[in-house]
């Protein structure tokens, strides 16, 4: 019984890294209608430009976000500029064949660079230490950092989509770009924006990754599967619901592994797939509609 | 008054019809004027003309983006191992099998796949396909995540034979697939197939089920890939399940439609050749490859959407497979 | 010099020509109606103004400067807000939400909040109110009070009274003198003569893509310009 429990705590907390990289991918499809298939390798880049600092001027992880959080930041609203808003409009195929390719560019260049072998980032004893919670379970330390990490995220997030002047302005792109416009919002600047808030994030995501787990150049489609089941599982366009979304996976995960190591995964799949059975709108859908 | 008569061949296309006959007679002979890396190479190439004309079907003419038609390469390929290997049938057995099973899988995960639009349709069929991977990786009697072998299914049959079988088969696919989509576009269908991918609300408004049209081009196209996942295991003589459900065999199928050109009959022929030519040149630079092509597919996306056999086919009217109408002040005689 | 001077102006949607060599003058403190049946290219006329087409730059000036080939991000910046068709606000968006982001171009003047509260005062009570959740009238009111926030010194109206009962469109139209007090220049594009003419001074009619009929209107005869409208 305190197995499962702990399972399920455990579950909750990889929840939370799910919702990192689930944020930006809800973002970008919110504000501009984009999804993004090399999403997870930009993550995977992140963790290998925190690997880079880190080796570089030896300090923690935790500290190379300052530098690799601005640095994605600026890769995105780029990336956005000079190749992804041109592909924009009513067909469907232009974005998702650049970004496919660019995901295709992205692992193999990285294993031109880094070779294919796994790496991963340490922070010390923070790695394995844990917190007893009374009653024979207890938590690790640093998933409960990455599940306060998520929280923050998405609590600066909800705070910038409604309270800010640019939220509002994002918000009003995603319901109508052209009458977005005469407001004197230039669209293509906003979503270089949006898409560099959004890798802002998967920076995060990325380096919380690249230390709880290894990584290598091919890590990265998995991490763009994950963020999409946890986007539909919440519900289309629910910040909140992208948490709840990426918890769901993650417990579903963590049970998997506890059964059986080989189907961990696979469990997390079949969740998504009875969630889009029996709840085709998500768990937490929009109810406001836009 | 002028008069117009309305056609569909063109001068052109009939001689690329007799060219077209003459090279498929010269492929079919290959196995006694080629050599084995020729024979090797023509049969993959046939291979990713089938499987590319399939991804063409589904979304050059029928709008659906996906990434995932990896599941049915893999399914197929272990179609024909479950045939050879505990079936103990003939492992040629499996070509047929491999359709029908794709086919039904297709049905079936279509109930799911369909609630999913646009992108999110493409992501959707990427997990399918990762659960498919996971679920044949763990399965011990198929050789679990390591794969398995099927040569002891083709003892007694020579490698000369074994060969050129793969060869053959990979003329029927390859030719199939271009003379299916042919046909199913010249059909009444075709009209209806077109008229859901440019608006499925006008489409339905006419009568036309979009829900129906892209249900068949789904089936078709799985069908498809699942013969060339078959013929692959046959020509590999091998199938394990991270490569047979990689999700490159989409980035081929996607890249050489795109790069030769969407919506077209000859843009994925013309785009698995830059794939072959590019994969054959670049091969001792390891993933330089998947750069190039990806690079490539980029700006071909960018600068020219309708792929090289647009670029050339505005260029010089060509028109190999005629699917269109044309009207023509009619010639005075 | 006009606050707004557009001269042949043509507009195309792909191989459709919209507008053919249309010249039309707007002044400071006045309103101009621009009258015209269905698919005349009045709704084309105020959008191809507000940057969504990309004429020559010459052929259209503001307060002297060329701003044709100006995105709308841009045109807005200069003091040229539109009111669209069907008034477009964003439904995500409360009530003061929209008026705020109507003031995101972050032009300075006079007006804010307050005063268009002031102006339509119902706006007020429903201010936290999903935009889309308020009567037709009090949407109009949003969508003009919206482009207010943006200070412009030419605002133009696209069919604000199409849909509305009378009594609604008596108030709306009640509050455009205020808003000509302030110098602003008006465009009014109406299908309802009457109502058009109830506040203009000047009078373009628009046919087919063409000025068939333009002029003072004290000047013009009813029946010149129903000639015009109808092109009989």
């Amino acid at each position: 019984m305190i197995g499962w429990l702990d399972t399920i705590l455990q579950g909750l907390m990889l929840g939370g890294l799910y919702a990192l990289f689930a944020t930006g991918l809800s973002l970008t499809f919110g504000v501009m209608r984009l999804v993004n298939i090399a999403h997870g390798d930009l993550s995977i880049l992140a963790a290998y430009l925190a690997l880079v600092i880190v080796q570089h001027f030896g300090v923690s992880p935790f500290l190379s976000l300052i530098a690799v959080v601005p640095l994605m930041a600026i890769i995105g609203y780029a990336l956005q500029t000079f190749l992804l808003n041109d592909t924009l409009g009513d067909d469907i195929l232009p974005p998702l064949l650049v970004t496919f390719g660019l995901s295709i560019v992205l692992q193999n260049g990285l294993m031109e660079v880094f070779s294919a072998d796994s790496r991963g980032l340490s922070v010390g004893e923070v790695q394995t230490a844990s917190l007893p919670l009374g009653g024979g379970i207890a938590v690790g330390v640093f998933p409960a950092i990455t599940l306060a990490a998520a929280i923050v995220v998405l609590a600066l997030m909800s705070w910038l989509f409604n309270s800010t002047s640019l939220g509002r302005a994002l918000r009003a792109t995603s319901d109508d770009q052209s009458t977005a416009q005469l407001m004197g919002i230039d669209n293509r600047r906003l979503y270089a924006v949006a898409m560099a808030i959004a890798m802002a994030v998967v920076a995060v995501a990325g380096v919380f990754l690249a230390i709880r787990t290894t990584f290598d150049p091919t890590s990265g489609p998995a991490r763009l599967l994950y963020a999409f089941e946890a986007v539909i599982i919440g519900g289309l366009g629910s910040l909140w619901g992208t948490l709840a979304g990426g918890m769901v996976l993650g417990v579903a995960q963590t049970i998997g592994f506890a059964l059986s190591p080989a189907w961990g995964i696979a469990v997390g799949h079949i969740a998504f797939l009875v969630v889009l059975l029996i709840r085709p709108n998500g768990l937490f859908p929009r109810t406001r509609d836009a | 008054m002028q008069e117009f008569v309305v056609s569909r061949s063109t001068r052109l296309s009939r001689w690329a019809g007799l060219v077209a006959l003459a090279v498929v007679s010269c492929l079919i002979a290959m196995p006694w004027w080629g050599t084995r890396a020729e024979i090797g190479t023509t049969t993959s190439f046939l291979g990713i003309v089938a499987m590319a004309q399939m991804w063409n079907l589904l979304a050059g003419f029928g709008g659906l983006v996906s990434i995932g038609q990896q599941a049915y390469i893999g399914l197929g390929s272990y179609v024909a191992v479950m045939v050879a290997l505990q079936g103990g049938l003939s492992i040629y057995l499996s070509l047929p099998l491999a359709g029908i099973v794709s086919a039904g899988a297709a049905w079936a995960i279509s109930f799911l796949l369909f609630r999913l639009r646009g992108a999110y349709f493409a992501i959707g069929a990427w997990v399918v396909a990762e659960l498919l991977r996971i679920v044949f990786a763990n399965t011990a009697s198929l050789g679990g995540g390591s794969g398995v072998s099927i040569t002891s299914a083709l003892t007694g049959i020579g490698r000369w034979q074994r060969e050129a079988y793969a060869l053959w088969i990979a003329i029927a696919l390859g030719v199939g697939a271009v003379g299916l989509v042919y046909a199913l576009l010249r059909s009444a269908n075709g009209l209806a197939f077109g008229a859901v991918r440019d608006s499925e609300a006008a489409a339905e408004s006419l009568g036309v089920s979009a829900r129906r049209v892209k249900l068949t081009l789904y089936l078709i196209a799985s069908a498809g890939c699942g013969m060339v996942g078959a013929l692959m295991a046959i020509s590999n003589l091998r199938v394990a399940p991270d490569s047979a459900f990689s999700v490159d065999w989409t980035a081929i199928m996607f890249f050489a439609v795109v790069i030769g050109g969407i919506g077209t009959i000859e843009g994925p022929i013309l785009g698995a050749i830059v794939y072959l030519v590019l994969r054959q040149s670049l091969a001792q630079y390891g993933g330089w490859y998947l750069i190039v092509l990806g690079v490539s597919a980029v700006i071909v996306m960018r600068k020219a959407p309708r792929g090289l056999w647009g670029v050339l086919a505005d260029r010089f009217d060509l028109r190999l497979f005629p699917i269109d109408h044309r009207v023509r002040p009619r010639e005075r005689s | 010099m006009s606050l707004l001077e557009v001269n042949s102006l043509s507009a195309f949607y792909g191989d459709f020509q919209a507008l053919f060599d249309v010249d039309f003058r707007a002044e400071a403190g006045r309103a101009t109606a621009i009258i015209g049946a269905n698919g005349a290219g009045k709704s084309t006329f105020l959008r191809a103004v507000a940057g969504f087409q990309s004429p020559p730059d010459e052929a259209i000036r503001f307060d002297g400067e060329a701003i044709g080939a100006l995105k709308p991000s841009r045109v807005v910046g200069r003091g040229v807000a539109l009111v669209p068709e069907g008034r477009r606000l964003f439904p995500s968006l409360s009530v003061e939400e929209n008026l705020k982001i109507g003031g995101y171009c972050g032009r300075r003047g006079g007006w804010t909040l307050e005063r268009v509260y002031g102006l339509f005062p119902v706006l007020q009570e429903r201010r936290d109110a999903p935009a889309t959740a308020l009567s037709g009238g009090q949407q109009q009111m949003v969508a003009i009070g919206r482009a207010l926030m943006g200070n412009p010194r030419l605002l133009m109206c696209d069919e604000i009274s199409l849909g509305l009962a009378p009594i609604v469109i008596r108030d709306i139209y009640a509050a455009l003198p205020a808003i000509l007090s302030e110098g602003v220049a008006l465009v009014i594009v109406e299908q309802d003569i009457g109502q058009a003419l109830s506040v203009a001074e000047d009078v373009y009619c628009f046919q087919g893509g063409r000025v068939t009929l333009q002029g003072k209107a004290s000047d013009l005869s009813r029946d010149a310009i129903s000639a015009a409208y109808f092109g009989v």
